[in-house]
């Protein structure tokens, strides 16, 4: 018969190991208890009158509002819409991204000319581009993925392009001494040194794209999750739609 | 063994930066006989380095030239071994010791197969799949010669290689490396600061002057030894005669700035 982990290990060790677990169990109980509290203090504060449930809603409104969308089905195409604008323009924004950090480092000459316009166009307000945008380009789901990208492309750009040149450069003469041209440096070296500057670069132009996209459709739009905010937040009866669109906002980037 | 296969004349090498230059090399001369094992040593920033960046074509002379004598009158290959391994973490060590073969489109059946019989001969056979940082710096640094023997040079040039390893391991794969240079019948240069590794593992020592570099001394190593063990050329009559004469052309260079 096979013993577990457990009964392997001394009695010391799984009073340490049951501690554990109960420590983590104590903390996820109390993070639900916080929220829940949170909760009923809203809705008993619009019950009793103590805040005006015009202005500030209530959970049960929420909630209501949220099923009816459900049910009508109204709410999966805005969410859906949202979702395709925000991917369309990551994977943009990734691959255009790394495109021109590759270019600025193979020469030199060309990130010293284009240095300052990037840390220019980065610092950018780029939701004050948004309104530019529909003037140039019209409104529509074009115009909104062009916003999503405008907001990521420029940070991705300068943080990859810093991030290739950290590269190590004993192991970039390595490849040289083996007859490697400036090709093989960046194939062999460059690309598979900096691919953790480019995981954590990609999960910063999710969050960035989402950010743009919502921009873009505050301003353009008949669809999708930013149009929701702007639409429900001037018609004051849309309140709960606006809280509730402001939570699937947020939580949106976390399951892409 | 007697035809030199390098040759260098009048070498002159200066840095350039935007606060001045620094000459590192001043009207260097010596030559290199085919097979041969040929140590450099000299006072530490005196150009050892930029030496064995020229031969290897990395850096351009500014005057003077370096002659090569390879076979059939062809530019012998060069096979230039680092102060550390710089094995890739990303790859395992068969994707490390084959990636000059890779870089120069070389992975033929014929060359692949000579690799495969260095891992063994160098008992790094059950150690192909393992990622670099699983192995031994003593491992990891047969591996880097590996990988650059791979690609059959001619000669070697070794940067300190052993600089990183502690010295218990530095003294055994000193000798493995040295053991290896010499059955692959390699012509090597050898940069170091250990005059005991100079001594231990060469035939023949320069000794470089401050910078800018130039040759100041040549000792010709003859030692007896017993066996070729690392110990064995420690413990040879002539070992310390060298290693005190070698010591003293050193110690006058540093003394005089």
């Amino acid at each position: 018969m096979k013993k577990t982990a457990t009964e392997l290990c001394s009695l010391e060790q799984q009073d340490y190991i049951l501690a554990h677990r109960k420590h983590h169990r104590f903390i996820r109980r109390m993070r639900i208890a916080v929220l829940l509290l949170f909760l009923i203090l809203w809705e008993a504060c619009a019950n009793k009158q103590i805040i005006d449930s015009f202005f500030f809603s209530s959970p049960s409104r929420v909630a209501s509002c949220f099923l009816d969308m459900v049910r009508d089905k109204s709410l999966f195409a805005h969410i859906g819409i949202t979702l395709l604008e925000t991917v369309v323009s990551f994977l943009l924004v990734t691959a255009l991204s790394l495109l021109a950090a590759t270019l600025l480092w193979y020469s030199r000459k060309l990130s010293e000319i284009l240095e300052p316009y990037l840390v220019v166009l980065n610092s950018l307000p780029k939701s004050a581009l948004a309104p530019l945008l529909i003037v140039w380009l019209g409104t529509g789901v074009k115009t909104i993925i062009i916003a999503g990208i405008s907001v990521a492309i420029f940070g991705a750009v300068i943080s990859l392009h810093t991030g290739f040149l950290q590269a190590d450069p004993e192991k970039q003469m390595l490849i040289r001494t083996l007859g490697g041209k400036r090709k093989d440096v960046f194939c062999k070296v460059v690309l598979p040194a900096s691919v953790p500057v480019i995981l954590s670069n990609m999960k910063v132009n999710i969050g960035l794209a989402l950010v743009g996209v919502i921009i873009g459709e505050f301003l353009a739009a008949r669809q999708g999750l930013g149009y929701l905010i702007i639409y429900s937040s001037q018609v004051f009866q849309r309140l709960p739609l606006l809280i509730q669109t402001h939570i699937l906002s947020t939580y949106l980037p976390r399951y892409l | 063994m007697t035809s030199d296969i390098l040759k260098i004349e009048n070498l002159f090498f200066a840095y350039h930066t935007l606060s001045g230059e620094t000459q590192a090399i001043a009207d260097l001369n010596f030559s290199v006989k085919k097979g041969e094992f040929l140590a450099i040593v000299g006072p530490s920033g005196c150009g050892k380095s930029t030496i064995l960046s020229l031969i290897a074509g990395l850096l351009e002379p500014e005057a003077g030239g370096i002659t090569f004598y390879g076979t059939d009158g062809k530019k012998p290959g060069i096979g230039y071994m680092l102060q550390r391994d710089q094995l890739f973490e990303w790859r395992n060590i068969w994707k490390n010791v084959t990636l000059g073969l890779e870089i120069q489109n070389k992975r033929t059946a014929p060359n692949l197969e000579r690799v495969k019989k260095m891992l063994d001969a160098y008992g790094l056979t059950d150690f192909v799949s393992k990622r670099p940082s699983e192995l031994s710096g003593g491992m990891r640094q047969r591996a880097a010669l590996i990988r650059t023997l791979a690609l059959e040079p001619e000669i070697l040039l070794l940067d300190e290689p052993f600089s990183a390893l502690d010295y218990q391991t530095r003294l055994t794969v000193s000798a493995d490396i040295g053991r290896i240079i010499k059955a692959e019948k390699k012509t090597a240069l050898l940069i170091t600061h250990d005059l005991s590794e100079a001594v231990s593992l060469s035939d023949r020592v320069l000794v470089l002057t401050n910078r800018p570099a130039h040759v100041k001394t040549e000792f010709s190593i003859h030692l007896t030894r017993t066996d070729d063990s690392p110990l064995s050329a420690r413990k040879a009559p002539e070992y310390s005669d060298y290693f005190n004469q070698i010591w003293e052309e050193l110690s006058d260079e540093e003394n005089s700035d």
